[in-house]
């Protein structure tokens, strides 16, 4: 039985080749571990242990052969968990909601694919809060997920499972999906890698629509250099969505260029999260990176225009489960997604469309033309993913609005549809993880991978592990 | 009663587009008499994950239908999520077009005779998806509604007319020409059985005295949706129907219901569906999984020099140029399989030399391109008859006697003015003469004949 697994896919797969162990013994280790933790967190809604088998025999099988190349197979051996939004031909698949809690897909989606074809091994399907609505994981119909750095705080949200797969070493990498922050945000609270890539990069066909002009498909990993792995795979078009564009970034110079937006430090912002920003920024400083103050003056209305948008198009986009298929009706839905789809529809009425929607419409505009400003003159933006490190369960879960501003340094990017990457950046005192986010422009991910694994050469936060 | 009152019409034709393809997924948009839910995948089901993926061959049949009612086409369009209940709507909304319409401010000559004209204005002509079908059967002793999802998807093509329309005869008119064009566009079978062409028409009446508020573009405070409405014949009854029903109300000076209604085929009457106290709100939001439509001057210019002669250019092409009657026109242009025969045979009669009225007449009155399927056949045909003597013109005489004595009821209907059963006694002459009597002699004796 392996004792424990390498720190990136580099290295996983070196031992896969020098064949210190097999794929099969890998997923032997993750299911043994999922079997003895996961009961206290809770992160994991359904284990594929029959597919994951079979697709390490096929790798094995693979890897044994030994006319390959890991160009072939660049995630040979990579033990994933994909949040239960994602569609799994013929494994049950509930987007952490009652009302699919028997839905079993004839389809998967293209990212599933892409990564199976890639050589990853699927593990299972991780809790999140339904319909990806939350940013604590509570909301979830199958129960929270728990903090494995703090079984009293919550990881974060939506993706709350993907993120405890990774931070608890139950898969190597997990997929989860951003919208307003959802898979930034429990990076931060884990301890964790996570992207949201540019809209329009990484196929969003076959996964559980929450709001589809902001639902993006991101991952945790616990390298910056994975996280680039990865992307590499999940990105590119296919013929399913039409959202896609084939667009690439721009290579990063030799003078590096930062900006910290002044409106993400002010009120609202923990003082030890500040802080822990602030000491990152001067260990990048020491490396010759330059820094420099902007502004992005339309910030204080992100949350409220995220919020009138988002539910708009989580109003429609849950209309299809309307009691004729799928087993359940409507009064499956839990109160949050009610809370959306009431506010939604509102929105969208005669009558208070213009004033609402519309007018939402306009200021995301003006929220997207201001970092297209700033990145006029910076390769990228610093400040903290989250306000805070990770809350106490129960905290916020019976006040929404303030639940709602955990998005309040993750909800721009979204309506800009530009990339974020969230990268460990210390602990609080009592041991809470925080996170950093960098902000690029669209397409621009490898500027924010170049800057973050600089920043993981320098610091050795991601190295360090919860005690379960 | 009606004299009081002039009706003011306005006309919702879908159409559904011939592509082979669903207009957001793959699957075969042909779903007549198709075995239920075979034609279906994630998309049109509206599966939880799946996205629509424009067709654009959908995109480009709606601008040809555009350029052909001579709309405006918008260089910028979108589709719509436009939501509304209903089992046989999968995801809850339907993909439509509702601020960006691809084409918009049309217009077509309505011709109602030679001399008389009118304009239609066409206010838009959008692209959206087609709904599944429900089916309510007896199963197992059991009242059950099951849905068919072949349907789902298909490309739906709706043109919106503006109110200009004033008698149900404009309306028939109209709808024959829509449907005419949209074949010789090759983009629909426009067929109203297979309900591959659907009509529904909002009716109300306008006081005599305020018409002249009509051009100003006021009109009447109410109106009445005919829907579910399968032939222009139906429709048209249905129309004259409610010009009676409204105007009996308004004489009393009563309000007119606004409403939906349907028409019973049997009583010739129209009836009550649905009563709208208000609009229905459809939540229109910009379908966020399509990227903007951008239509540029270029794919314009293309589609408009792809653009096939029209019904209405036919017609003046065939009577300019081979000097036929409008009547014989109208039978070939509104058949369109007969009208490119007849365009077939024509190349070929020339180099023959054969005359074009030999060729109308052999398909007109014998139907003969029924029996040849091929123009070469019916050629081939009229030359053997060209080659071959005449019979005199005694024996034509003889056998034009015969067929009057025969046909007294038609030489009766002739004589009363219906002239185009002369064709039928032209037939009939010459299938006594077994084909060799002169035409233009069968016709000149016949007509002396039936004048005495």
């Amino acid at each position: 039985m392996i004792e424990s697994v390498p720190d990136t896919i580099e290295k996983l797969q070196e031992g896969l080749l020098k064949k210190n162990y097999s794929c099969v013994e890998l997923v032997d280790y993750y299911l043994n571990r999922i079997k003895k933790y996961d009961s206290s967190l809770n992160s994991f809604l359904t284990i594929s242990e029959d597919s994951a088998y079979s697709q390490a025999k096929k790798m094995d099988k693979v890897l044994n052969g030994g006319s390959f190349s890991l160009s072939e197979y660049p995630l040979l051996g990579v033990v994933v968990s994909f949040k239960d939004l994602f569609l799994t031909k013929g494994i049950r698949t509930t987007a952490g909601s009652k009302v699919l809690q028997s839905y079993v897909p004839p389809y998967s989606s293209t990212v599933v694919m892409k990564l199976l074809s890639a050589g990853a091994i699927m593990i299972g399907k991780t809790n999140c809060d339904a319909w990806a609505h939350g940013a604590s994981g509570e909301n979830s119909d199958y129960g929270p997920t728990k903090n494995p750095w703090n079984k009293k705080y919550v990881p974060g949200g939506s993706s709350s499972g993907a993120a405890v797969s990774v931070s608890s070493d139950f898969s190597f990498v997990a997929l989860g999906t951003d919208t307003g922050g959802s898979v930034r945000q429990p990076a931060s609270f884990t301890n964790l890698v996570g992207l949201k890539p540019t809209y329009g990069l990484v196929s969003r066909y076959g996964v559980v629509a929450m709001a589809s002009s902001l639902d993006t498909i991101g991952h945790f990993t616990k390298t910056v250099e994975d996280s680039r792995r990865i992307l590499a795979v999940t990105g590119g078009i296919d013929n399913y969505d039409s959202t896609l564009c084939g667009e690439k970034g721009e290579k990063i110079g030799e003078k590096i260029k930062i900006g910290i937006p002044k409106e993400y430090f002010g009120e609202g912002l923990d003082l030890e999260v500040r802080e822990i920003i602030l000491k990152a920024i001067e260990i990048l400083k020491k490396k010759g990176i330059a820094f420099k103050e902007v502004s992005l003056p339309h910030t204080e209305y992100a949350v409220p225009v995220y919020y009138v948008i988002q539910p708009a198009e989580v109003s429609s986009n849950l209309s299809r489960y309307d009691g004729v298929r799928y087993g359940n009706d409507r009064d499956s839905f839990g109160s949050e997604a009610r809370r959306r789809i009431m506010l939604g529809t509102y929105v969208l009425s005669e009558g208070y469309r213009d004033a609402y929607y519309l007018k939402a419409m306009k200021v995301r505009k003006k929220i997207s033309d201001d970092f297209d400003h700033v990145f006029v003159d910076v390769d990228a933006i610093l400040c903290p993913t989250a306000p805070t490190p990770a809350f106490k369960l129960g905290e916020k879960a019976n006040d929404p609005l303030k639940m709602y501003l955990a998005d309040i340094y993750t909800a721009s990017a979204s309506l800009a549809g530009i990339p974020g990457l969230s990268i460990p950046a210390g602990f609080t005192k009592d041991k809470r993880p925080v996170g950093m986010q960098l902000l690029g422009k669209r397409f621009n991910e490898n500027k924010l991978f170049d800057i973050g694994e600089m920043f993981q050469k320098l610091t050795n936060y991601h190295l360090e592990k919860p005690v379960i | 009663m009606l004299k009081k009152y002039r009706p003011v019409i306005g006309l919702e034709v879908h159409v559904e587009l011939g592509t082979r393809t669903k207009m957001f997924c793959s699957c075969s948009a042909n779903h007549f008499l198709a075995e239920p839910n075979t034609n279906v995948c994630p998309i049109c089901m509206g599966l939880p994950g799946a996205m629509p993926y424009a067709n654009k061959k959908g995109i480009m049949a709606t601008i040809k239908a555009g350029l052909a009612f001579g709309c405006e086409i918008n260089s910028f369009s979108k589709f719509d999520r436009k939501h509304y209940y209903y089992p046989d709507l999968p995801k809850g909304y339907q993909i439509s077009q509702y601020e960006l319409p691809i084409c918009k401010n049309g217009y077509f000559d309505l011709k109602e005779s030679d001399s008389k004209s009118k304009k239609i204005r066409i206010r838009r002509i959008h692209l959206e998806e087609d709904t599944g079908k429900l089916v309510h059967r007896t199963l197992e002793g059991r009242k059950v509604s099951l849905i068919d999802y072949n349907r789902s998807g298909v490309p739906l093509l709706e043109m919106v007319t503006e109110p200009d329309f004033e008698s149900a005869n404009e309306v028939d008119l109209f709808l024959r020409e829509v449907q005419l064009a949209v074949r010789y566009l090759d983009i629909s079978g426009a067929n109203m059985e297979q309900g591959s062409m659907r009509l529904e028409a909002n009716v109300s009446l306008c006081k005599e005295e305020d018409v002249f508020d009509l051009k100003k573009g006021i009109y009447p405070d109410y109106k009445v949706e005919l829907k579910n409405i399968n032939s222009f014949r139906f429709l048209k009854k249905a129309l004259e129907f409610e010009f009676e029903r409204q105007a009996e109300i308004l004489s009393r000076n009563e309000k007119v219901v606004q409403e939906t209604r349907g028409f019973d085929e049997v009583k010739a009457v129209t009836f009550s569906q649905r009563v709208k106290e208000e609009a229905q709100d459809y939540r229109y939001f910009p379908e966020p999984d399509i990227p903007l439509l951008t239509i540029t001057v270029d794919i314009v210019e293309q589609v408009q020099k792809s653009l096939p002669e029209l019904p209405s250019q036919r017609r003046e092409r065939l009577m300019k140029d081979y000097f036929l009657s409008s009547n014989y026109t109208e039978l070939l242009v509104s058949d369109l399989k007969r009208a490119e025969y007849f365009e077939r045979a024509v190349i070929l009669a020339k180099e023959k030399d054969i005359e074009i009225n030999k060729v109308v007449g052999a398909m007109i009155n014998q139907n003969l391109d029924i029996k040849f399927s091929e123009p070469a056949g019916l050629i081939k045909y009229l030359l053997e008859i060209k080659n071959k003597a005449f019979v005199s013109a005694d024996e034509v005489v003889a056998s034009i006697d015969v067929v009057i004595h025969e046909n007294q009821q038609a030489v009766l209907d002739y004589q009363s003015g219906k002239e185009q059963i002369l064709g039928f006694l032209i037939g009939q002459v010459q299938r006594k003469l077994k084909g060799k009597g002169e035409a233009s002699l069968v016709s000149e004796k016949i007509k002396e004949k039936l004048k005495s």
